[in-house]
């Protein structure tokens, strides 16, 4: 006999893939590639772990959501990532993280695209008391790319480093201009492009 | 999915569901690999790696008093996926992963044929031999029953 269908029990809208299989290993490795990257602004790292990132969340991201991600940090999406079931379900699943709709309270965010305005203003830049209690952006790009672009300066750069992150919203540099002047304080930005990284730290001074 | 409270009074379908786990959590690995067999249950994807932790046990005083916390307990919990897509769980006391997985594969089939289907059909032996050996312990204690009884005294 079969009983009626559970809808009230987890029936699967979207299959939920697993997450890291060797976890601990694993996001360690993640860790070491997103601090050295932030470390040295303008280099780009591969992210080298195994991930099935759900719906249009890129594969680097969903590597630094699995590794960075707890109960504790709660994550903003954008429109269109938190209307994609699949992602919300897989966030929710494996790392527990409360997605919130407040921006202010996020610590980690993440956006479908960056050619749409973010409002830097938006997100918590930390106090002057706790500056790490700020804001990580992780923004898609579809070129990544160091040695051209941008002309980055700053700590964890000897002398200039060269970095092309795109396509990205006119008004992106401005803000990052904007963002530094905070300095204690801002928000941090990590690019994201399949599984390589990029970061640019509140630091990092950019001219086109 | 609608968020129900975890002390709400659970629907026919979660207390089948219940059940299942509840059998699952005290069968052997033979009993549960056995199961799975008669129910050709497919390959099944881990979604997180077993684990093996442990959980802080609550208690009440006296049944309903003010909760206390009684001590930890080691747990392994496994989280598979079938190739269909249903998502089974499995806490099981104790440090056997190889048990939790299959209560986990267990979990999932139970969403996806019923868990009554599995209750009494798959597990059936599982169920009778814990009713028998639930019976044994509790004839065993009613045989060492004493009926108290006092004489009315009147005063108090």
């Amino acid at each position: 006999m079969r009983d009626t269908k559970m809808a009230d029990l987890s029936t699967p809208t979207s299959i939920l893939s697993p997450g890291l299989p060797e976890a601990v290993r694993e996001a360690q490795s993640v860790f070491r590639s997103l601090m050295m990257a932030l470390a040295r602004p303008g280099t780009v790292r591969r992210i080298a772990v195994p991930v099935q990132s759900p719906g249009n969340l890129s594969p680097a991201a969903t590597a630094i959501a699995l590794a960075l991600c707890d109960f504790e940090t709660p994550i903003w999406l954008d429109e269109d990532l938190s209307s994609d079931e699949a992602i919300l379900r897989y966030l929710r699943f494996h790392t527990g993280a409360p997605v919130t709709p407040d921006r202010g309270k996020a610590h980690f965010a993440f956006v479908s695209s960056g050619t749409q305005m973010i409002d830097f203003d938006a997100f918590s830049p930390g106090t002057l008391e706790y500056p790490d209690r700020s804001a990580t952006l992780v923004v898609p790009v579809d070129e990544l790319e160091e040695g051209r672009g941008w002309r980055l300066t700053g700590p964890g750069i000897a002398s200039e480093s060269r970095l092309l992150a795109g396509p990205l919203h006119p008004g992106f540099v401005t803000a990052l201009a904007e963002n530094r002047l905070l300095f204690p304080r801002g928000i941090d930005v990590v690019f994201v492009s399949g599984d390589r990284i990029a970061a640019l730290p509140r630091t990092t001074a950019v001219e086109v | 999915m609608p968020v129900t409270s975890p002390h709400a009074e659970p629907t026919a379908l979660q207390f089948q569901r219940r059940r299942v786990m509840a059998l699952a959590a005290r069968a052997t690995l033979d009993e549960l690999r056995g199961a799975l067999a008669a129910l050709e249950a497919p390959d099944a994807v881990d979604l997180r790696p077993i684990e093996t932790g442990l959980v802080m046990l609550r208690g009440r005083t006296g049944g309903d008093g003010a909760p206390f916390n009684v001590g930890e307990a080691t747990v392994t919990r496994a989280t598979v996926r079938l190739p269909s897509g249903e998502v089974g769980f499995a806490y099981l006391l104790g440090r056997d992963a190889a048990r939790a997985r299959a209560a986990a594969i267990l979990d999932a089939m139970a969403q996806r044929i019923g868990p009554k289907t599995i209750a009494d059909g798959a597990l059936a032996g599982v169920r009778d031999r814990l009713a028998a050996e639930d019976a044994t312990a509790a004839a065993r204690a009613a045989a060492t029953k004493v009926d108290f009884f006092t004489m009315v005294r009147g005063e108090d």
